[in-house]
């Protein structure tokens, strides 16, 4: 999709041992009161990074971002940023720079004066400010609006403001915290895209903190999905997505169908799973060896079955149910089929052919099944 | 809703504004009143205006008002202002409970009670310390602020912590330090809601006869003290010329108030807000 | 956080120093000290004091009273405590008569005031946006003008020869003049006229917060409007309610220029008892004494009123 192509370079600096990271944040803690917001949490951020911190809300993602602005103070631990520890810099002299959720603008200057704010306080000669700050504004396209007023502004405009207000001090590193969050849906699939291309143009590292996965699927080269204070998983989108970690980075990130089990067999990587729930035996592939008669939760994504009202081929991975409800949201469909023994499947087609009548509909049965590499398996 | 309880709802309001304004444009009236009496009307006339403005007891009581409402406006601005940044940005801290008590309290305080304690307070300071010796202009504007002190933090409170703290943050994260954002960004912000306090700390000053009678020495007469013992002595229609001329300027105040929030309304439609992304 | 901070490692400019302190960890000590020790030497301290000479004897002199305590030879204090003025205050029914006068004046001028005063901040906060600026203007506007002027103005249309009566004499209402200034009815109505400004304000701020929903929702559950508005919005504007009639009642009771203006010789209030104590007979310790007790009765009302303003926190009522 809209994969930054600087991130695509073919070095992918964190595959490599000896690359040395452009933000590295420490084992920090931050405890409020006696609630740990932050747990413990170690990071490294590359040079030219689009990185997404992923959560719901109190996760803690908010207040990590915070703590690389100098706005917190971490409880424990250091934060180092391009080599020098920043931990007690307060923020007005961080490299850094941040974009707010509610974007900041202060209602008493115009747009270029708020664009200027930053360069002003660095002392910077009154004909440079002037030439950076235009630089910006064309940038977003936001020129005939200098003279204006926030408050003047459409929610689209005040967001572009904010954000080259932020990049006008030319950051090592930018933080953005929520910055579409304000915006409607198509404005903000919109400019995710205008956003990587900033990116890409300006060569800044970006922090980005989301609640929305497929945001954080849309712009970042990695991802960190937090839980409670604590990183749960980092990686690509796709890594995050086809191989979760845990069933919570799973279900947070897309649907995905649980299914409850215990091993009774493996060979090699051939892991077979009986399931009470769904009344039949799973082989999925697994690395790590298993005993048998641990439980387990394995997961499948809605595409990855495949549903047919004729009995597939193949005999493992098999399941016969009832559709209980389906909605047709043109590119695919979703339908939710029942087993005899109660559990619930999705199941996600893709609308190939135009109809004008779906092929599956209520109370018909279907044969539902997947493939052993397909799913992921959790000991839970 | 139903129809017919707004009807009744207005003519209560109608009443109620009624009250308020008859009294005042009785004396706007009677004031432009030929008659010494000031309850018979005699004809148009502004002798009483010509008389007010050479009334060189009540100009010279009014000057006095004006420098001691200046000067306690000025500093309970200062003042308040500190306060509701105390009541307002630094949560819990020990003695606030104790602290927020003096600030509301003199909100309601009765004149007379405020008047005695101030005037035994300089009265024994005096004696201790030697200041401030005598009573007359410092002592009256240091009572006055005490209590217009109180109505300023109010204004200023409720102004303070609808502001958004982000604004702050954010100023700070572009490089400015805590005082240059106090000084760039939440004094502007802020700044109506000053105006507005020092404006209210000024006409409780020039209004005040009670607190003013008690503290003020032989030597200080203030504009209410004069109309006050004035109006003892019955009617008189300077202190009509007078309240017209109060009226007058404050409504002028209001209505210039008025009218640039009206015209910045109008500027700010007029510029339309239209996304050419 | 902000002293701590080093920057370059240059010297920083002595303006820069300044302005770090101030708003550093020493400067929010400042912004609390200021005003809290102001308050407790102009506010709180005076009433110590106050309470002090309520104990003293009147004298004649510089200051006119006995001192609390003096140091004798051997080094001694002698404390001298006269509870003499307090046990005046009890056994002369002319304190206790203006005691219970002024409570009774201001508080039936309150409920005068509330219920005058909600149906105009109600009104006010449902009309629309345009018209309600303006009615809540020329509601601050009087509250902006002199107060003395304006009891001053209710003179002129009580007298026997006044706006009032001979308005109603034209009528043919009347056929002789009423004596109407310098009567209890007078002191009424020029406390509810002055203070009206007191009780609209806050209960308009309350009113005009409250979410309409809540009504329609009410409605939309079968509830009457009159019941709608005893079981939701009367309940919900309840914190207005009471930071107005606080507003109204505390200074009501000490209120000295209305019925000195406009009472008569009956219409003895506390306030003017204070004031004739102090200025007329000038015996300070009595008049601290009748300040003392005037503070006693109303510290039930000041408490409701701070907590009124403590719990509309950030949004106070006024």
């Amino acid at each position: 999709m809209a994969q930054p192509k600087s991130a695509k370079a073919p070095q992918e600096p964190w595959r490599d041992p000896a690359a040395k990271p452009f933000v590295h944040i420490d084992n920090v803690t931050k405890v409020f009161d006696t609630t740990y917001a932050v747990d413990g949490v170690t990071l490294d951020i590359y040079q030219g990074e689009f990185f997404c911190l992923l959560g719901g809300s109190g996760c803690g993602k908010s207040t990590l971002l915070r703590m690389l602005a100098g706005l917190e103070q971490p409880t424990s631990g250091r934060i180092l940023i391009d080599g020098t520890d920043m931990t007690r810099v307060p923020p007005y002299a961080r490299p850094v720079n941040m974009m707010f959720q509610s974007y900041a603008l202060f209602p008493h200057m115009t747009v270029e004066q708020n664009v200027a704010f930053g360069l002003k306080q660095q002392k910077h000669g009154k004909g440079e400010i002037r030439e950076r700050v235009d630089g910006l504004l064309e940038l977003v396209r936001m020129m005939p609006f200098a003279r204006r007023k926030p408050e003047q502004l459409s929610g689209g405009q005040r967001q572009r403001v904010a954000l080259i207000r932020s990049l006008a001090r030319q950051p090592k590193l930018l933080l953005l915290d929520e910055p579409l969050a304000a915006l409607d849906k198509k404005l903000r699939e919109h400019t995710q895209f205008e956003l990587v291309n900033i990116q890409e143009r300006v060569g800044t590292t970006f922090i980005m903190v989301t609640h929305d996965q497929e945001e954080a699927m849309t712009v970042s080269t990695r991802i960190a999905v937090m839980e409670a204070g604590r990183i749960e998983q980092v990686g690509t989108p796709a890594s995050v997505y086809e191989y979760p970690a845990s069933r919570h980075v799973a279900e947070f990130i897309g649907a995905v169908n649980s299914i409850e089990g215990r091993v009774v067999a493996q060979e090699g990587e051939r892991l077979q799973i009986r399931s009470e729930s769904l009344g039949c035996d799973l082989v999925m592939v697994h690395k790590q060896p298993l005993p048998e008669g641990t439980p387990v939760t394995v997961a499948v994504r809605p595409e990855k079955l495949v549903a047919s009202e004729q009995a597939p081929a193949i005999v493992y991975n098999t399941v016969k149910g009832v559709i209980t409800d389906f909605a047709y949201l043109g590119d695919v469909s979703i339908y939710l089929v029942r087993l005899p023994t109660g559990q619930q499947m999705r199941v996600q087609l893709t609308n190939l052919a135009r109809l004008t009548e779906n092929p599956l509909t209520w109370d018909q049965e279907v044969y539902l099944s997947w493939l052993p590499d397909s799913g992921v398996v959790f000991p839970s | 809703m139903k129809r017919r309880r707004p009807f009744l709802l207005f003519t209560l309001l109608a009443f109620g504004y009624a009250f308020l304004y008859v009294p005042i444009i009785s004396l706007i009236v009677y004031s432009f009143n030929v008659s010494r009496l000031v309850t018979v009307w005699g004809g148009f006339s502004t002798r009483w205006y010509g008389e007010l403005l050479h009334n060189d007891q009540i100009l010279s009581a009014a000057w006095l008002s004006l420098r001691i409402a200046t000067m306690n406006a000025t500093l309970s601005v200062i003042l308040g202002t500190l306060a509701a940044i105390t009541l307002v940005r630094f949560g819990k801290f020990r003695g606030r409970t104790l602290f927020s008590t003096m600030v509301s309290a003199p909100l309601v305080m009765p004149d007379v009670i405020l008047g005695l304690a101030s005037l035994l307070l300089f009265v024994t300071m005096e004696h201790l310390i030697g200041w401030p010796a005598g009573r007359g202009i410092t002592t009256i504007t240091l009572a006055h602020i005490t209590f217009s002190a109180a109505f300023v933090t109010v204004v200023v409170q409720s102004r303070l912590s609808q502001f958004d703290i982000s604004l702050e943050e954010a100023a700070m994260d572009l490089g400015a330090r805590p005082w240059k954002v106090f000084l760039l960004i939440t004094l502007p912000i802020i700044a109506p809601s000053l105006l507005a306090g020092w404006l209210l700390a000024f006409t409780l000053s020039l209004d005040d006869l009670v607190i003013a009678s008690f503290v003020a020495g032989p030597g200080a007469t203030t504009l209410p003290m004069v109309v006050y013992s004035s109006v003892r002595l019955g009617v008189s229609p300077q202190i009509n010329a007078l309240a017209t001329l109060i009226v007058a300027t404050v409504t002028l105040c209001i209505l210039l108030a008025g009218w640039l929030m009206h015209r910045q309304e109008t500027l700010r439609r007029r510029a339309p807000v239209i996304d050419i992304s | 956080m902000t002293t701590r901070a080093t920057i370059n490692g240059s010297a920083r400019n002595a303006g820069e120093w300044l302005g770090d302190l101030l708003t550093g960890h020493h400067g929010r000590r400042l912004v609390i000290a200021l005003p809290y020790l102001w308050l407790l030497v102009f506010f709180m301290l005076p009433f110590v004091i106050v309470l002090k000479i309520s104990l003293a004897e009147v004298l004649l002199g510089r200051p006119p009273y006995s001192p609390l305590w003096q140091y004798l030879e051997d080094s001694t204090v002698q404390i001298q405590l006269h509870l003499d003025n307090y046990r005046r205050l009890w056994e002369d029914p002319l304190y206790f008569i203006a005691y219970l006068k002024s409570l009774k004046i201001a508080g039936i001028s309150t409920l005068v005031c509330l219920l005058l005063g909600y149906p105009m901040a109600y009104a006010i906060a449902r009309t629309r946006d345009s018209l309600r600026n303006l009615l809540l203007m020329l509601v601050i506007l009087p509250f902006w003008t002199s107060f003395l002027i304006r009891v001053y103005a209710w003179i002129g249309i009580l007298k026997s020869n006044g706006l009032l009566n001979n308005l109603l004499l034209a009528l043919g209402v009347i056929d002789h003049p009423l004596a109407l200034l310098h009567t209890d009815f007078a002191v009424y109505l020029g406390i509810v006229y002055s203070y009206l400004p007191f009780m609209v304000l806050p209960l308009y701020a309350t009113l005009s917060r409250m979410d309409l929903t809540l009504l329609e929702a009410a409605a939309d559950l079968g509830c009457r409007p009159w019941k709608a508005f005893l079981r939701v919005t009367l309940p919900l504007s309840l914190p207005g309610i009471i930071a107005g009639c606080m507003l109204v009642f505390i200074p009501a009771v000490g209120e000295f220029v209305i019925p000195d203006l406009l009472g008569g010789p009956d219409s003895l209030m506390i306030g003017k008892v204070l004031w004739t104590e102090f200025f007329s007979n000038r015996d300070w310790p009595a008049a601290s004494a009748v300040a003392v007790v005037m503070l006693v009765l109303l510290v039930v009302p000041l408490a409701l009123f701070q907590r009124a303003q403590e719990k509309s926190e950030g949004k106070p009522p006024l």
